[in-house]
């Protein structure tokens, strides 16, 4: 305090607003109001020479100055100094002033508030004196008035009363007025407020009679009610309002019930008319749903509202009624919707035609959709249930269908490919062979399209967007045993059956089914061994992914039928090519008189229609067939190994003829012969390639050449003719046999037992056979 | 069970006549006729002894020529028929005609079967007369009344069927009355069966594919099978029980089972041979045990179950069936009818074209093939028992 002033005493007084603004800090520093002071002391704080810090020291202060300073400037020092002082003390005159001001004000101002209280005071006294004589001129007032307001209290009592009595009396003018104007919900609730009050005043003889006379308003209004909800005429909304004011008249609840869903079953029946007349399935469905299953909601909605889900706020002996309701409202649409389905049941029925499967299930999905709604409205009812079996039934019957038009489409394919096999021959005459193989192709192309057209519009069912596609059946009844079983599996059962009737039925005379046809057929069912079936099946699994839970047909059952099949038919096609030579052969034996025959010249005829059927029956199995295997021919086959028998055997077989013991020889050596040759089985089982198949059919012509040949009796130029026929033979059909020592021995056996059986048995040469065979 | 192995016997011409003596009850005799145009032609008398299984022959001559059907009195064992072919002036004609055996083979062929004197020198049949149907054509097969009294022989000749009255002593005959089959083409009698049934008044026919019924009494058609086979029908037989029954086999390789009241359908199909069927006979006792001989070198025998007159198996007037033996049968009863094939007989090795049963025996029968041999089989015992039992 003492530097400080010290200090100001000796800065010289300059007054400049700056110094002054230092001066104010300084005042400031010293109230501890310093803010930005504090920096400043902190930064002088240290230093002892600083003369305006806290922790100057005058001594300090002076040694310093007289140590550094010369007498000159210490003697400016000095008058520096005493300036400063002397503005200080200025300046600290000035501010005792002015602080003094201030308290003689502050004092004026306290006594001058003194004084306005004590008035105050001498106020509220008089105040509170008058208060208390308000509050007895109150006591007063109020003690006088009691009385009349007790009576102004009954008044108005009364007037309410007499305003009640004055509508009970006018009550049966009201409601006749009300009845007239048909205001009949006015009318209720009219009835309804005075009610309870003409029930209880009803010993009164004038309230009876008020009672009475509306009972008969209010029967002759809920009468008309009853009219107006028995025409029917009146709109759902109407109808409601119908109900609900005879609810509250206490009609009974039942009947109304009842009622109402008469009322309701006359309009969805004419709904119901109205499908009948519907043609397009699609708009049938539409109209179905549009009108009678929107009717049907809207009746149930409303009778929900009506009767179940009323407030039970009236005192109607209704505990019953949501129940009574709920179950009437479930027979009355259990009942429509029986009357709907067999509807609709009949009219899907109708839809025969398997074109186009999408409208048929998109109108089964709107069906099905729209019955939802039921649902949800109906929790508990059997109805969306029965919808769905209907789509589950219009579902398996359509697969029927689609089997059906499988069926007859393969049988139309194959009436296709029997005229074509029939027409070109007619003419053209050489280009029926050339198409077999494409009619092949294209029959089992087109039945393996239609096939997947049919899998494609049958898989509309099992769609992501079809609501009914994702019920159980659909998932996995339908895939496994409907679209898998019913119609693939049938199918191709269908197609092996068909073709193994064609053998049955074709057995006896030869048949009409064109051996081609056979020979296609058994080809088409070695394909579908081989590939086919499998691959449809692939495909049906891969599309309706079949989960396998009910057991299915295996595909190697269903391979081993169509091979089963394919080995029929190619047998049946063997029997019956076999059976058109045979008969040529036999006839050709059993019609000429060989004793009496002339010197052989020329191959008989039908010995070369025999090669040139065997050759065209050749070519034909080769179009469909592989070659297959058969054993290694000989260099020349067609004349060394005929020359074997014709030349030695037959010598050991004549020479014994001159001999007295020849039959015994004869016999043994040809048992010797067959015990060394391998049994021949006629119709043996066909392999699935060409040699196979014509070997079959060459084996099954010489057997019945030789049977045939054993029935008559043959002079010398019978056998001659016979050998030269059999030498031609051997020229030709060696080629196309599997074994050739097979044609060898049967010819072989032809000659020998025409031999047996000839009267002059004299052979003819061989060379001369070879020439006029050569010769043709 | 082992059953005995079959007993061969081979001639040494081919043969396709075979039939057993209808007459004998006793031995088990089968006769064959041989086919040989070089040679002449023999009736070979085979008795089997079933004890020993030995067989013994004796040779009758037949010098009119090859013979292609035979067929033995019911009444006479001596007594039988023949269809023979002849050739003359480079003709052949097939004639019928009835034999009667000589006195003597029975004594001399068991004594020695192997005598030489025996066989050097057989003896000749004794010819009684001809069914001489020179107008009528060739002769396919004659047949006797079935258990008659040897007076009655139909011939099937062609067209033709004629029914011979025999005198006494069976050495002449005379046409009593005839049937004509007439219609398109040539048409010809393959093969015929008189039936047992019906008094004896019924004759079956078969002509190509259809097979035609016969009223002796009238001559006339009762019944026509059209298409009974695919091919040609090579043979006929009766059900020796059911009177409607009949089979019939041919070259479509099946054998039919008809009943003639209806005759679209037949009752039963068997294909079970490969090659021409040439033969079927119905056991004369047992008629489910059908016996068939096919060219593929088989004999069948076929266990008919479901359309025979014993559908349990066994004879239904078998009297003496104890108790025991009737809850056996009871037991047999719950087994399902199946038909089935009891066996395939693969003796030979040619086509067989006769099979016949023994007319002692109903387990025995023969099987003869082209090249001369004759098979003697039995039954299956297993079977035998069951049918039996």
């Amino acid at each position: 305090m003492d530097g400080d002033i010290c200090a100001t005493a000796t800065t010289p007084p300059d007054s400049d607003p700056a110094r002054k603004r230092r001066v104010h800090g300084m005042l400031k520093l010293y109230y501890g109001l310093n803010e930005e002071g504090k920096t400043v002391d902190q930064a002088e704080s240290m230093n002892p020479c600083d003369i305006n810090g806290t922790h100057f020291d005058p001594e300090v202060y002076l040694n310093k100055f007289r140590r550094e300073c010369s007498l000159g400037e210490l003697m400016d020092q000095e008058s520096c100094m005493v300036k400063q002082i002397r503005s200080l003390d200025s300046d600290m005159q000035t501010l005792v002033y002015e602080n003094y001001n201030k308290f003689i004000s502050a004092t004026d101002t306290i006594r001058k508030m003194k004084n306005d209280f004590k008035k105050m005071e001498d106020e509220m006294d008089c105040l509170s004196t008058n208060m208390a004589a308000i509050t007895e001129f109150s006591a007063h007032i109020s003690g006088t008035l009691q009385d009349q307001h007790a009576q102004i209290t009954k008044l108005s009592g009364v007037h309410n009363l007499l305003r009640k009595l004055q509508f009970l009396f006018e009550l049966p003018a009201r409601l006749n007025k009300c009845l007239e104007l048909q205001a009949y919900s006015q009318a209720v609730s009219s009835h309804r407020r005075a009610r309870c009050v003409l029930q209880q005043y009803s010993h009164m003889p004038s309230f009876r009679g008020i009672q009475d006379d509306c009972h008969a308003i209010m029967d002759k209004l809920a009468q008309e009610l009853r009219q107006k909800f028995r025409d029917g005429g009146s709109s759902a909304k109407d109808l409601s309002e119908c109900v609900e004011l005879l609810l509250q008249l206490d009609e009974p609840a039942e009947e109304l019930c009842d009622k109402f869903l008469i009322h309701a079953q006359s309009r969805l029946e004419t709904n119901l008319r109205g499908l009948e007349a519907e043609t397009d399935i699609l708009e049938f469905i539409d109209r179905g749903c549009n009108e009678f299953v929107s009717s049907l909601c809207l009746v149930i909605a409303s009778y929900q509202e009506l009767f179940v889900n009323r407030p039970q706020e009236g005192n109607l002996a209704s505990k019953n009624i949501p129940q009574m309701a709920i179950g009437k409202l479930h027979a009355f649409v259990d009942a429509m919707a029986t009357c709907y389905f067999s509807l609709v049941e009949r009219r899907i029925q109708e839809e025969k035609s398997v074109g186009d499967n999408s409208l048929l299930v998109r109108a089964l999905d709107r069906f099905h959709r729209r019955l939802q709604a039921v649902a949800k409205l109906l929790p508990g009812s059997a109805v969306p249930s029965q919808g769905t079996e209907i789509v589950v039934r219009a579902a398996r019957e359509r697969i029927k269908q689609y089997l059906a038009a499988l069926q007859s489409f393969y049988l139309d394919s194959l009436r296709d490919v029997r005229q074509a096999l029939a027409a070109p021959r007619l003419a053209t005459g050489k280009d029926a062979p050339a198409s077999l193989p494409e009619l092949l192709s294209s029959l089992s192309a087109s039945i393996l399209n239609q096939i997947k057209s049919v899998l494609a519009s049958v898989h509309l069912f099992t769609a992501k967007d079809i609501t009914f596609s994702n019920k159980p059946y659909f998932k996995g009844e339908f895939c496994s045993q409907g679209v898998r079983e019913s119609l693939v599996v049938n199918f191709i059962k269908f197609v092996c059956q068909s073709s193994r009737q064609f053998c049955e039925s074709a057995g006896d005379r030869g048949g009409s089914t064109p051996p081609a046809l056979l020979l296609l057929l058994s080809r088409l069912c070695l394909d579908y061994e081989t590939s086919t079936i499998t691959y449809i099946l692939t495909l049906t699994d891969e599309q309706f992914l079949v989960q396998h839970r009910s057991p299915v047909t295996a595909v190697a059952a269903l391979c081993g039928e169509a091979r089963e099949a394919a080995q029929k038919l190619l047998k049946h096609y063997v029997k019956v090519q076999g059976l058109i030579i045979s008969q040529m052969l036999r006839k050709s034996v059993e019609t000429r008189d060989w004793v009496n025959t002339i010197e052989p010249r020329n191959v008989r005829a039908v010995m070369k229609r025999v090669v040139e059927d065997t050759t065209s029956i050749d070519v034909q199995v080769s179009l469909l067939y592989e070659e297959g295997t058969r054993k290694a021919h000989s260099s020349d086959s067609s004349k060394r190994t005929f020359s074997v028998y014709s030349g030695s055997r037959q010598q050991t077989r004549y020479a014994p003829s001159y001999t007295p013991s020849a039959a015994m020889d004869t016999n043994f050596l040809s048992n010797i012969h067959k015990l060394f040759s391998e049994r021949i089985d006629i119709f043996s089982p066909v392999e699935f390639n060409k040699v196979s198949v014509v070997t079959g059919i060459i084996k099954i012509s010489l057997k019945t050449f030789l049977e045939c040949v054993r029935l008559r009796t043959f002079g010398r130029y019978g056998l001659q003719q016979i050998q030269v026929d059999c030498n031609y033979l051997q020229m030709y059909l060696w080629r196309f046999v599997s074994d050739e020592n097979l044609v060898h021995f049967l010819l072989d056996e032809i000659v020998g037992s025409t031999a047996h059986r000839c009267l002059d048995p004299a052979p003819m040469e061989q060379s001369v056979i070879e020439v006029i065979c050569e010769r043709g | 069970m082992e059953d005995d192995a079959p007993v061969i016997y081979g001639l040494e011409f081919q043969a396709r006549a075979l039939t057993s003596q209808t007459a004998e009850s006793d031995a088990i005799r089968f006769l064959v006729g041989t086919q040989s145009l070089k040679f002449d032609n023999q009736i070979h008398i085979i008795d089997f002894d079933d004890e020993n299984n030995i067989i013994s022959k004796s040779v009758l001559q037949h010098q009119a020529g090859e013979i292609w059907h035979i067929s033995a009195s019911p009444a006479d064992k001596a007594v039988l028929t023949t269809c023979y072919n002849k050739t003359s002036e480079s003709r052949v004609v097939t004639c019928g005609a009835v034999w009667r055996m000589p006195p003597e083979w029975e004594s001399g062929s068991h004594e020695s079967p192997d005598d030489p004197h025996n066989s050097h020198n057989p003896q000749n049949l004794e010819l009684l007369c001809h069914l001489d149907n020179s107008s009528h054509g060739n002769a396919s097969c004659v047949l006797w009344e079935p258990m008659g009294d040897g007076k009655h022989v139909i011939s099937l000749a062609d067209n033709h069927a004629l029914l011979w009255d025999l005198t006494e002593s069976s050495t002449q005959a005379t046409i009593s009355s005839s049937a004509t089959l007439e219609g398109k083409g040539q048409l010809k009698f393959t093969a015929g069966k008189w039936s047992p049934h019906h008094n004896c008044t019924q004759l079956a026919t078969a002509n190509d594919t259809a097979i035609r019924g016969w009223d002796l009494r009238t001559m006339s058609q009762i019944y026509c099978i059209e298409n009974a086979h695919g091919q040609l029908v090579r043979d006929l037989d009766f059900n020796p029980n059911k009177q409607y029954y009949l089979a019939s086999c041919g070259d479509d390789c099946k054998v039919k089972f008809w009943d003639v009241r209806n005759i679209n359908e037949p009752v039963k199909t068997l294909e079970e041979h490969s090659h021409w069927v040439w033969s079927v006979r119905f056991n004369h006792s047992h008629d489910q045990l059908v016996l068939t001989g096919s060219s593929d070198s088989r004999v069948i025998l076929s266990n008919m179950v479901s359309i025979s007159s014993e559908p349990f198996g066994h004879l239904v007037d078998d009297d003496d069936l104890s108790d025991g033996e009737d809850n056996h049968q009871d037991e047999k009863t719950q087994e399902p009818l199946q038909d089935s094939i009891i066996s395939t007989y693969e003796e030979h090795e040619d086509s067989v074209y006769a099979v016949e049963w023994s007319s002692a025996d109903p387990w025995l029968f023969a099987s003869l093939s082209y090249d001369g041999r004759l098979v003697i089989n039995r039954v299956p015992r297993a079977l035998k028992y069951h049918i039996l039992l």
